[in-house]
């Protein structure tokens, strides 16, 4: 009882027409990692939204204990002060400012009410020194990457005074190395008597380092796992999170590979505005129809930047090299002719580059084929709800109706609706740009099927993804690529995550 | 029991159209009783569609580059800019007025050239650019004026802004006959289409409004529009700016709706890179954007000198903030990807006739300003309200 610094109990938070919270309890062990499981939209964000004071202390029922003692946040502010701080999936850094600025953000080193300048960066150092970060304090944060960019943010949780640490989905926007790193930290933290609550889907990492793991559905707790007392396997985790046992993460598929329907030769992209810095170099990759092809690379190795090259000149400048449909040479220099010639680009990032948040899911569809459903300029509105409604369908995508707005739709569901769109425009070739990110275990295998629908129909389909289990488990053939250079290209039979893992940390050749 | 609860739930998310719609009658029903029936006479009624037509031109071009997330500063100037050529173009170049009006909108359309290049293909925000060309067209209208005013235009030109419509009664019958036949079309072609689109939706199956709502809407947008036939036909008839609003709205209103390009816009405005990644042209679309911008401003400014019968230095000033209030008060979004034309047209009504009550009332301007002001905020804080409770997760 009293090893225990948290305890949530009877938790119950209604949001107008849904009960997002039913009754939760949570308990955690003081020096603990305390992992956090749950589909999308169980509730594990909102828990900790309760837990910080987002939602203010009435605003639910039940009752939080911290360190011993009852208390009632009703602000963020006050569950800072009690030493409980949250790091948000989105993370909260000014671009702008300077590292040391941000981790003193609203707590600025003061004399006189005047910033103490010299304090600031030398206490800056201190903390940066801890999460183990060699930058300059004074280096703007959007100097760094995302990775460093989360450091950043547990160095100001340190600078708080931490007890409790919560983080949301740390690694989700970080690659494998960045991610290992970040999982040492919070190890490394742990001995200094931190304690933490990481939400996660990435079993492996709750493997990795949690001690405890709680299991969240439809807002209700499932099951606490200690993962020291049982050999806890990430089916057994799976089986809690979804109420049922997955058979296979990846819907079994048999390939149909025929002619080669895609080319790219010699592709080489340059920083678009670092015109010295070379993104990707000389890259060739094809793709047959009915084929999945994987492209496997570390965050900043030039998986997005090459695609996105590829697909009307979206990204670099100084591009160079060949596209070949078909055996026949193209251009794709404007995304309209890229589409034009039936490539289509699902991107990584749905909610910046991918949907009209504010529209509704029939114009999102729409969008990229408008001209299929319009005659001389005039676009027939219930053709398009005929279309969105037959995609509702066919994609099992959850919503009202073709006018729900997507912003409100869960990730999983935002999803398909940039699939429909992408699948509307019929495409020959498909690059889906790491396409179950963020979307939890059961609407990813529905992707894996739609996947393997996509190709079965004959078109090509490229896969670029940061989860070697994901590419192992559906691709025919996977690409590794390494600070811009395509270093293996390897069949599925062969592949294995440790030698891709291996070709994707290669060093650059010895430059001639 | 549940027919009853659906449709308060389909009325509550259309929250902010039913506001605008109230908020236009409220303000009318105000006047009305406020004035002693001063508001809706006839010959007030006229006036006030003649005098505030060019500020709802304007919004009619102004939501559409708002939607599309850009702003408009420079239309004030270019209404006297235009203004001062058509000036320049009728008395000293002796152009006819047919031919000045033709190149006038060329001239517009080519201002909106300029402005559109250095937003769209030079990437700077059209909050600078068009700062800019606010101060740059003003400049060139006193340099085209040479800081006099030109006056008096031609009887034809002047009818584009107080013109009427020919009377067919000959002046003699009660009603003017031609006024009444297009009041009753519009009212027909009105409810024709109402009912027809309503019947595609039932048949695809994406019908959700409950019908007594369709017929309450219907019928009071059929009455609106029989009861302005009516006062205008007790008057003078038709003025000719109503048939160019009415087709400008009704047109506009198509090519946002309906058409690839309006899409397009509204795609733009809501979220610009994953429109550009879609195989939407979005520096094309904004240069149109402006284009359009330019010739729209270019009418207002022949309307507005038309009516005044005068080419002024100072003409247009402050124009662009009635447009700019007038869409936003219609409902348009700052961030852009939200509004509509006639949301636009309804926010103009207000402005217009918050303007004409109070100063029948004789209110002093600083209090007009005042109220306006307080109008803007008060409608768009009822936005953000409705937004917050809507989407509050």
């Amino acid at each position: 009882m009293t090893t225990n610094i948290l305890e949530m109990r009877g938790i119950t938070k209604t949001f107008p027409g849904v009960k997002a919270l039913q009754d939760v309890s949570l308990a955690v062990e003081r020096g603990q990692i305390h992992a956090i499981c749950g589909e999308n939209g169980a509730g594990k964000s909102t828990l900790m939204k309760v837990l910080s004071g987002v939602y203010a202390h009435g605003s639910y029922d039940g009752e939080i204990v911290f360190e011993n003692e009852t208390v009632e946040f009703k602000t963020i502010n006050e569950s800072e002060a009690t030493g409980i701080v949250i790091i948000h999936q989105e993370l909260a850094l000014s671009p702008y400012l300077s590292i040391a600025e941000n981790i003193y953000l609203g707590n600025e080193q003061q004399t006189n009410g005047w910033i103490d300048w010299n304090k600031t960066n030398r206490e800056a150092a201190k903390l940066l020194a801890r999460v183990g970060l060699k930058d300059n304090p004074i280096t703007k944060v959007t100097d760094i990457g995302v990775g460093k960019q989360q450091l950043v943010e547990i160095a100001k949780a340190l600078s708080k005074e931490v007890k409790l640490l919560i983080l949301d989905e740390p690694t989700a926007a970080l690659n494998d190395e960045d991610s290992a790193h970040l999982l040492d930290l919070i190890k490394h933290l742990k001995g200094q008597g931190i304690t933490s609550i990481m939400i996660s889907h990435k079993l492996n990492e709750i493997k990795a380092i949690a001690d405890k793991v709680t299991i969240i559905r439809d807002g209700k707790t499932i099951e606490t796992l200690d993962m020291h007392k049982d050999e806890i396997s990430e089916e057994r985790i799976i089986k809690g999170m979804v109420g049922r046992d997955l058979g296979s993460r990846y819907p079994d598929h048999t390939p149909h590979i025929g002619e080669e329907i895609l080319r790219v030769e010699d592709w080489t992209v340059y920083h678009p505005l670092h015109h010295d810095r070379m993104v990707v170099k000389d890259a060739n990759i094809h793709v047959k129809a009915g084929e999945i092809v994987g492209i496997a690379g570390l965050m900043g190795a030039g998986r997005t930047e090459l695609a996105m090259s590829v697909f009307g000149h979206s990204y670099g400048a100084k591009i160079s090299g060949r596209v070949f449909k078909n055996g026949v040479l193209i251009k794709t220099n404007t995304v309209s002719a890229a589409i034009g010639h039936g490539l289509a680009y699902a991107t990584e990032d749905r909610k910046h580059f991918g949907l009209n948040l504010i529209e509704n899911i029939q114009r999102n569809i729409s969008l990229a084929a408008l001209q299929k459903l319009a005659r001389s300029g005039w676009v027939d509105a219930n053709r398009e709800s005929t279309v969105a409604e037959g995609f509702l369908k066919s994609m099992n995508i959850k919503a009202p109706s073709v006018e729900a707005i997507t912003g409100k739709l869960s990730g999983g569901n935002q999803q398909k609706v940039v699939l429909s769109k992408w699948m509307f425009s019929d495409p020959d070739v498909l690059i889906l740009d790491e396409p179950t990110r963020g979307i939890d275990v059961g609407a990813k295998y529905e992707i894996y099927g739609i996947i393997n629908r996509l190709a079965d129909e004959g078109k090509g389909v490229i896969v670029i993804s940061s989860e070697l289990p994901e590419l192992l488990g559906i691709c025919d053939r996977i690409y590794t690529l390494a600070e811009g250079r395509i270093t293996a290209d390897v069949p599925r039979s062969q592949a294995t995550a440790e030698y891709l893992m291996q070709r994707m940390t290669q060093e650059r050749d010895k430059e001639s | 029991m549940t027919v009853f609860r659906s449709s308060l739930d389909y009325l509550a998310g259309q929250l902010r159209q039913i506001g605008l719609f109230i908020a236009l009658i409220a303000i009318i029903i105000f006047f009305q009783v406020a004035t002693s029936g001063i508001t809706l006479k006839p010959i007030n009624v006229s006036n006030l569609i003649v005098q505030n037509s060019y500020i709802l031109i304007l919004a009619v071009g102004m939501v559409m580059v708002i939607i599309a997330g850009h702003i408009d500063l420079s239309v004030g100037s270019v209404v006297a800019f235009v203004g001062a050529m058509s000036g320049v173009m009728i008395t000293q170049w002796h152009i006819p007025w047919w031919g000045a009006i033709i190149l006038c909108l060329i001239l517009g359309a080519l201002v909106g050239m300029w402005q559109g290049f250095w937003i769209a293909y030079f990437g700077i925000p059209a909050f600078i650019v068009t700062l800019a060309g606010m101060l740059t067209f003003r400049g060139l209208t006193q340099i085209a004026l040479q800081n006099q005013q030109i006056s008096p235009f031609p009887d034809e030109f002047r009818a584009l802004g107080s013109g009427f419509l020919p009377d067919l009664g000959g002046g003699t019958s009660l009603l003017e006959p031609l006024t009444v036949g297009l009041g009753l079309l519009a009212t027909v072609l009105l409810v024709a289409q109402g009912v027809r689109s309503r019947m595609a939706r039932r048949k695809y199956d994406v019908e959700d409004e409950p019908l007594a709502w369709f017929l309450v809407k219907l019928v009071f947008t059929a009455g609106l529009i029989l009861l302005i036939t009516f006062l205008l036909a007790s008057y003078r008839g038709t003025p000719i700016v109503l048939v160019v609003l009415g087709i400008l709205t009704v047109g506009y209103s198509a090519v946002m709706s309906r058409s690839v390009f309006g899409r397009h816009v509204y795609a733009l405005g809501g979220n610009r890179l994953a429109a550009a990644l879609s195989g939407v042209k979005t520096k094309r679309v904004t240069f149109l954007l402006f284009v359009n911008m330019g010739v729209i401003a270019a009418l207002a400014g022949l309307v507005f000198t038309a009516q005044l019968n005068l080419a002024n230095p100072k003409a247009g000033d402050g124009f662009e903030l009635d447009a700019i209030a007038a869409v936003f008060i219609g409902g348009a979004a700052v961030t852009g990807g939200i509004g509509t034309v006639t949301g636009a047209i309804i926010g103009g009504l207000i402005i217009g006739i918050l303007n004409n009550g109070m100063s029948i009332l004789g209110v002093g301007t600083e209090f007009q300003q005042l109220i306006k002001g307080l109008v803007l905020l008060g409608a768009v804080a009822f936005d953000v309200y409705n937004k917050r409770r809507s989407g509050s997760h």
